[in-house]
């Protein structure tokens, strides 16, 4: 992804070094997915005809472009999330001493440490209708009726980021740690309050920090199959879903591979736009 | 620059500061500095020159004292509204902006209009001697004209005192020489306070009207260049400011201008007490700088054996072993050819007047 620098090292290492790596992504990555390509181009589950049909049929269809429309939108309000909560831990751990920053790590990390589904079924537990969240308002009398959060965008949202934060906050964390401190005092002395010195030294120098982690954040929240389906429950379609019905339970086999395709190509060009607004805001004045 | 306000004045008025751990960084300093100084604050690493300077900057609360800048008591001020201009050792140029964004960098913080804000940065780095590097990025610029922008961008804001953190450690040596010429001149035509902090002594005495010699956080001496190399006031500062011989002995008998010592090395010689009068009897260190040791050819002095001989361009430095085994380093001027001395040779030697022998009570 982000820009190499222009002094990267050319190694003088034979590139037989890279081959064990480079047959396993061949046999186990690049072929299925030509295999994929090749199944999405069948206009029948038979394979026996030849054409684009899967593709047109997806485009023009506005219920799988309302899926997508929705997925790729849930990706954004995950990540955006992410990014607003987690920037202040970030900075938070670069101006704290050193057994604060180990509590924080620690809680950054914790969710790594518990499987996806354990962590997901916490999340029904809180947000259910006789959940910790309802219970807690109705005995403070706040609301008479439970709150409607499980199976609904918003509670997908709030899972997601939850188990998505690490991506996020470590990649900020790092690009923080990068910013020499003295540029703080540099601005401060030179008479610049800490809005605009976060404004405009802390948050341009952070920007690789802030692309990588939204560009890993974004992926994981659009692809995360067990939470997205377990909390958005029936009700809400998201493409990993959809495409497990369409494979698994319908059979359509060139359909289910015309999506991953799709929602393939829909994910690099979200990720490349990323990467190219990072590399205008870092090019300006020539790189 | 003539409308730019002529420096004003700082006083550092007992300025204690302790860590949070409880021990002292500097402890009970006061500096008095005149408006257009130069002051040099020097001093080993972990003196506490450069605790002394982010105090000064605002960017840490002493535990006790206070900062007067002109007229006005600074502590309860941020930095950034204190109106203190520094260069940082690593100069802390903005790495995204570019060179004339970096100059302008005050300006825009004061809400200075852009048109106002170019030209004056223009006109700074016309001053700096940089007028064609207003596009560029800092990491295009080699460090010496880093430093240049580094001291535009402090410039900039019109500061009332200028603060300058080792600005030249990381400079190769003649182009320090250069940046030190440039930042006088500058301090000159800019007639700005300034401080900086040094631990190299040749940069504090050649840039500085005053010199403050730090040592564990307490002042040891603040005084003209010529004060702090020849009437050093502390043991610390003569072996500290210069190179200097220590060479221990027994006081013979003193007054408060002259006390006869005997030196362990052999001889008996007068030298000036500094720090109060000595009594008889008592151990002394007795200091005396290299260049002010000659050879004599009679019987005064002391005896020893040559051993290395150095030359070092300008002059040759002899180190010679005294009777009592300690080594004892003479410098010569060279002047026209020099003369040989082998390694081995009995000479002897003595101080060039008895005020350039400094005696000090020898601490335990």
């Amino acid at each position: 992804m982000g820009a190499a620098p222009a002094s990267r090292d050319v190694t003088s290492y034979g590139m037989g070094l890279a081959a064990p790596l480079a047959l396993f992504f061949l046999l186990f990555f690049v072929a299925p997915l030509l295999q994929l390509f090749w199944l999405s181009l069948h206009n029948d589950t038979a394979g026996l005809h030849w054409g684009l049909g899967q593709y047109l049929h997806f485009l023009t269809d506005p219920f799988s472009l309302g899926v997508l429309g929705s997925t790729l939108l849930l990706g954004a309000e995950v990540t955006a999330v992410c990014l607003v909560l987690g920037f202040p831990i970030a900075w938070l751990y670069q101006r704290v001493g050193p057994k604060l920053q180990t509590i924080i790590i620690l809680i950054v990390l914790l969710p790594l440490l518990t499987s996806v589904v354990v962590r997901t079924f916490a999340w029904i537990v809180i947000l259910g209708r006789q959940g910790i969240i309802n219970a807690a308002l109705q005995s403070l009398g706040i609301i008479d009726t439970p709150l409607k959060l499980l199976y609904t965008q918003f509670g997908v949202v709030i899972a997601l980021a939850q188990v998505q934060m690490p991506l996020m906050t470590l990649p900020l964390i790092t690009a923080l740690g990068r910013i020499d401190s003295n540029l703080d005092d540099a601005s401060c002395s030179l008479g610049a309050g800490s809005w605009r010195t976060f404004f405009r030294i802390v948050l341009p120098l952070s920007l690789p920090g802030v692309i990588a982690g939204c560009t890993l954040t974004y992926a994981a929240a659009i692809t995360a199959f067990i939470t997205q389906s377990l909390v958005g429950g029936g009700q809400m379609l998201f493409m990993p879903m959809y495409l497990y019905q369409q494979a698994s339970t319908l059979q359509n086999w060139p359909f289910a591979a015309a999506i991953s395709i799709i929602f393939l190509l829909a994910v690099l060009a979200v990720v490349s736009v990323f990467t190219t607004l990072g590399r205008l805001s870092r090019g300006h004045g020539g790189a | 620059m003539a409308d730019a306000p002529s420096g004003r004045s700082l006083v550092v008025d007992a300025v204690t500061h302790r860590y949070p751990s409880g021990s002292l960084a500097v402890e009970d300093i006061n500096l008095d500095i005149k408006g257009g100084e130069i002051i040099a604050l020097l001093g080993p690493s972990g003196c506490g020159k450069t605790t002394l300077l982010r105090i000064i900057a605002g960017f840490i609360a002493q535990t006790q004292g206070r900062i007067i800048i002109g007229d006005d008591i600074v502590d309860m001020l941020p930095p950034n509204r204190r109106s203190v201009g520094i260069v940082f050792q690593n100069y802390a140029l903005f790495p995204h902006l570019s060179i004339s964004e970096n100059v302008a960098y005050g300006l825009a913080a004061r809400g200075i209009d852009k048109a106002t804000r170019q030209r004056e940065a223009q006109r700074l780095l016309d001053l700096v001697q940089l007028p064609a590097m207003a596009e560029r990025l800092p990491r295009q610029l080699s460090g010496g004209q880093q430093q240049r922008v580094a001291l535009a961008r402090a410039l900039a804001i019109k500061p009332s005192i200028l603060l300058l953190d080792e600005p030249f450690a990381a400079l190769d040596k003649n182009l320090r020489l250069d940046m030190q010429i440039e930042v006088k001149r500058l301090q000159r035509v800019s007639g700005i306070t300034t401080l900086i902090v040094t631990h190299d002594q040749e940069e504090a005495l050649s840039m500085a009207d005053r010199v403050a010699v730090l040592s564990h956080g307490n002042l040891e001496q603040f005084g003209t260049p010529s004060d702090v190399y020849d009437r050093p006031q502390t043991l610390f500062v003569n072996t500290f400011v210069g190179s200097t011989n220590r060479m221990p002995g027994v006081v013979v008998s003193a007054d408060r201008t002259a006390a006869k010592i005997r030196l362990d090395a052999g001889t008996e010689i007068i030298a000036r007490p500094v720090g109060g009068a000595l009594s008889e009897g008592g151990r002394v260190t007795v200091c005396i700088r290299p260049e002010h040791l000659q050879f004599v050819g009679d019987e005064t002095g002391f005896a020893g054996v040559v051993g290395m001989s150095l030359p070092l361009g300008a002059t040759v430095v002899h180190e010679v072993t005294t009777a009592d085994g300690s080594g004892v380093k003479v410098s010569q001027a060279r002047i026209g050819e020099t003369r040989a001395l082998e390694n081995g040779a009995a000479v002897r030697l003595a101080p060039l007047a008895p005020s350039l022998a400094n005696a000090f009570p020898a601490t335990l």
